[in-house]
């Protein structure tokens, strides 16, 4: 244990090197204009910019490339709060809150929360990796298909039955977006499904391109039919802002705490950072005192997704160290990049490469400090990107939808996909058939498939399976009960009243 | 972004294509713009390794004067990559790395491609496929493994693979033919999960290749049974304890009469001429020459055999026959 203090410290040594304090710095830099731009995401941004560090020493690279990871967590809640497109997948649930919030002038304290607590997470979960990493490494290896079922499950059912709208159009929503999931290349029996000879249709319906449709141009288009005119404008540019959001946040500790669980335990069992996010905010919508105005711009709506979803982005690098496999497609391009440099991921690097790892965990610590106080500083300015004119901004942000669409797959036909989801986008707003479900069961809905059927073929179709031991019959019934939350909620209350009601009043 | 880069790199080119016209031509063709690399794999596998290893050594060693740009296009088993490249016709500034997917992929979902659509350019290696158990299982060597598979129920043992109707799956089908027992075959996404999943003991054995589980065996978690080669992998260097990939014997040697390759090699769009194919097979040769590229080769235990011209074309056209033969012995094709 001495002996890890004592190796981070000299972690801390090599990253506060000018050189690769410059690196942080650049990396931090294009990683939040990697976030920011939607569709281009952290692992296209860092897979363009691998070429580049094949000249650096390892630690030098992994320290600029963490850094673009970081920069890009942090960027990607940007967009979400400003005009309700999510950059990355994991700030979807940001967008809950966060752009009511933006819309109701207080997006200074919408991009302040959420920064704030991204670097919460972060750095919860970097003192995880800290001290127990070789513990939580041997955690990782529990998860088969039938606990990694179990966490997807989970993550559904604790989303599930949240929306205001009626239950059906839930219901018909999710169900969609299970349909559009499943397009593409069924991946347990290598057949193509629905995709009726199309070749453009081969790569399935990709979540990022469906969620800039279905929000981006979704919105610009409702927008454009109030009146042109964001409702945000109204926002007073002020410097103080970021002082008078830190001074409400310590209220939510218990939030933020719960939500750092949530995001550290999904970024290790390789689940990831998206359905943490969503699960922290169902989670904190059914345990908030204002649970029922969620949806309308509250602050907690915006600090358990970003805490989650960064807490996880972080701890998934852990799995990438000491088992080679990647938490997030960020992380499978870090793993790459690794194997390149001559790094061989795995059990050993602990102990073979402690140069490496120790920088990488202390440009972990000192990467989202620095990116923290970037970001920081810039948000009266992201904050009056709101009060350009609404003609001036709507195509640009058009031209950039177009481009991250693009970008994906290196594919037109997405581009054309995109507006078809903004039209759809459009109109199931105007009918109120709610977006978030159908985002999660796309994003989620094929994985979750792919657990449930490597299961049964491992059980031979028994569903036993997810009852056969501890971890797994623990999450299954976890989610059970958030499933079915109101009604055991509805029961307790009903059994508290007529307890009550058999005493005569005093 | 990659436009920006790419605008800048042609701006390099310029200032670069400018100086070569005063000094001889080394090929009677040279790209003029940047090459495109199409993965038709996802990034982090074996594939988009190599095309990336391949990118940072040209770019490292100045080995052309554009620049490399990787693009992984893994939809449909890879097969809008293929598809992509079957449709640049005479686009002399694109390359496809490929995998066992070009024959694999168009046999089992149909999609209309075949490798003869593509001109191709050079194997750069085969890639090796070892059999691997658990290191707490009691089998140490490949027999004792295949007994107990004889005396178990069908489907008692679960192999674990990348992808469905893919390489790791007809090697299953093959070694089901050698004990005459069902194996339980359960597809993951990419081979280092299949890795993991052997270690945390949620399957009994998989077909990884070298370099996906090296580091579990070094961990002394996995145990290599044997490698389906016709001889003995050619790298003596110590890995594992006093172990090296050398000391894992044949399967042929343990009774199972089974060889897969894989290969790792460039093909063209169709339509380019023989000078555009020449320029990228010398392009290889000295990407193969440098120190990282045989980095690569040590670290994953390739068969580095390079193949260019009518002995590459021979070698595919054979390897797509043994794949067909498979496929339709395994029930693996898709239905006409």
């Amino acid at each position: 244990m001495l002996q890890d203090i004592a190796n981070l410290f000299h972690g801390f040594a090599v990253v506060a090197q000018p050189f690769n304090f410059l690196l942080m710095v650049v990396g931090i830099v294009l990683g939040v204009i990697v976030g920011v731009l939607p569709g281009l995401g952290g692992a296209n941004g860092i897979a363009i910019l691998l070429p580049l560090t094949f000249s650096m020493s390892p630690t030098s690279a992994i320290i600029m490339l963490s850094c673009i990871y970081w920069g890009a967590l942090f960027g990607g809640a940007i967009t979400s709060i400003l005009f309700n497109i999510p950059g990355e997948p994991w700030s979807v649930a940001t967008t809950f809150d966060g752009y009511p919030m933006g819309q109701k002038g207080k997006a200074g304290e919408a991009l302040t929360a959420a920064f704030t607590s991204s670097f919460v997470g972060a750095l919860f979960a970097v003192i995880v990796i800290t001290l127990v990493a070789p513990l939580v490494a041997n955690f990782a290896l529990r998860f088969g298909p039938p606990e990694i079922f179990s966490v997807y499950f989970l993550a559904f059912c604790s989303f599930v039955g949240l929306s205001k709208e009626p239950p059906f159009k839930t219901i018909a929503s999710m169900m969609l977006g299970f349909g559009l999931g499943a397009v593409g290349l069924d991946q347990v029996t290598g057949q193509l499904r629905m995709t009726f000879g199309f070749p453009e249709m081969l790569n399935g319906f990709d979540f990022l391109i469906a969620v800039i449709g279905l929000f981006g141009i979704g919105e610009i288009l409702l927008t454009m039919e109030e009146g042109l005119s964001f409702r945000g404008t109204a926002a007073k540019l002020n410097p103080k802002v970021v002082f008078q959001t830190w001074k409400i946040l310590p209220k939510f500790w218990l939030l933020s705490l719960r939500s750092c669980l949530i995001g550290c335990w999904m970024g290790i069992s390789p689940a990831g950072a998206t359905p943490a996010s969503f699960m922290s905010y169902g989670i904190a919508k059914r345990i908030s005192k204002r649970g029922h105005l969620f949806g309308t711009g509250e602050i907690e709506g915006v600090v358990a997704p970003e805490t989650a979803a960064h807490a996880a982005g972080t701890s998934a690098l852990l799995p990438m160290i000491s088992l080679g496999v990647p938490g997030s497609p960020t992380a499978a391009v870090l793993l790459g990049g690794l194997l390149i440099w001559g790094l061989q991921p795995g059990p050993l690097l602990f102990v073979e490469q402690k140069d490496f790892v120790w920088g990488l965990i202390a440009s972990m610590y000192m990467g989202n400090i620095v990116g923290l106080l970037i970001v920081l500083t810039c948000v009266p300015l992201f904050a009056s990107i709101l009060k350009i004119p609404f003609s001036v901004i709507a195509p640009i942000i058009m031209v950039f939808c177009a481009i991250g669409a693009y970008t994906v797959h290196n594919n037109t036909f997405d581009v054309v996909m995109m507006v078809v989801f903004g039209i759809a986008g459009y109109f199931m707003k105007k009918t109120n058939y709610p977006l978030a479900p159908m985002v999660l069961a796309i994003v989620l809905g094929d994985k979750a498939e792919e657990a449930f059927r490597q299961s049964l073929l491992a059980s031979q179709g028994s569903l036993s399976v997810f009852w056969s031991n501890g971890l797994v019959s623990t999450i299954m019934t976890l989610g059970l009960i958030a499933l079915f939350w109101s009604q055991i909620q509805s029961g307790w209350n009903r059994l508290r009243a007529a307890h009550k009601g058999l005493r005569p009043a005093e | 972004m990659p436009s920006f880069a790419r605008s800048l790199s042609l701006g390099v080119a310029i200032c670069f294509g400018s100086a070569a016209a005063l000094t001889a031509p080394a090929h009677a063709w040279e790209p003029t713009h940047p090459i495109e690399i199409v993965v038709p794999a996802g990034t982090g596998g074996g594939a988009d390794q190599m095309a990336r290893a391949v990118q940072g050594i040209v770019t490292k060693h100045k080995l052309s004067k554009q620049s490399v740009v990787v693009i992984n296009k893994s939809g449909g088993a890879g097969g809008e990559g293929f598809l992509d490249v079957k449709n640049s016709k005479g686009d002399a500034h694109k390359l496809i790395i490929t995998l066992s997917n070009l024959f694999t992929t168009p046999l089992a979902t149909g999609i209309p491609f075949n490798w003869k659509d593509l001109t191709p350019v050079a194997m750069m290696a085969l890639d090796e496929f070892i059999l691997w158990v658990n290191a707490d299982e009691p089998y140490k060597t490949a027999k004792d493994y295949i007994a107990a598979i004889k005396a178990g129920p069908d489907g008692k043992f679960k192999m674990g693979g990348t992808g469905s109707k893919q390489e790791d799956q007809i090697i299953t089908v093959a070694l089901e033919k050698v004990t005459g027992k069902k194996m339980t075959y359960i597809p993951y996404k990419g081979g280092g999960t299949v890795a993991v999943q052997l270690v945390g003991n949620h399957i009994n054995s998989s077909v990884n290749n070298p370099i996906e589980a090296v580091a579990h065996w070094r961990a002394g978690k996995l145990r290599p049974l044997c490698v389906f080669d016709s001889k003995r992998l050619d790298y003596h260097d110590k890995i594992a304890g006093n172990m090296s990939w050398n000391d894992i014997p044949t399967c042929k040697s343990q009774g199972i009469d089974v060889e897969y390759l894989m290969l790792r090699g460039f093909f063209m769009p169709p339509g380019v001429s023989k000078d555009e194919v020449a320029y990228y097979v010398d392009l290889m040769k000295k990407v193969r020459e440098t120190p990282e590229w045989k980095k690569l080769m040590n670290d994953g235990a390739f068969n580095q055999t390079f193949m260019s011209g009518d002995q590459f074309v021979k070698w595919v056209a054979d390897a797509e026959k043994l794949h067909e033969g498979l496929m339709k012995s395994a029930g693996f094709l898709a239905k006409k």
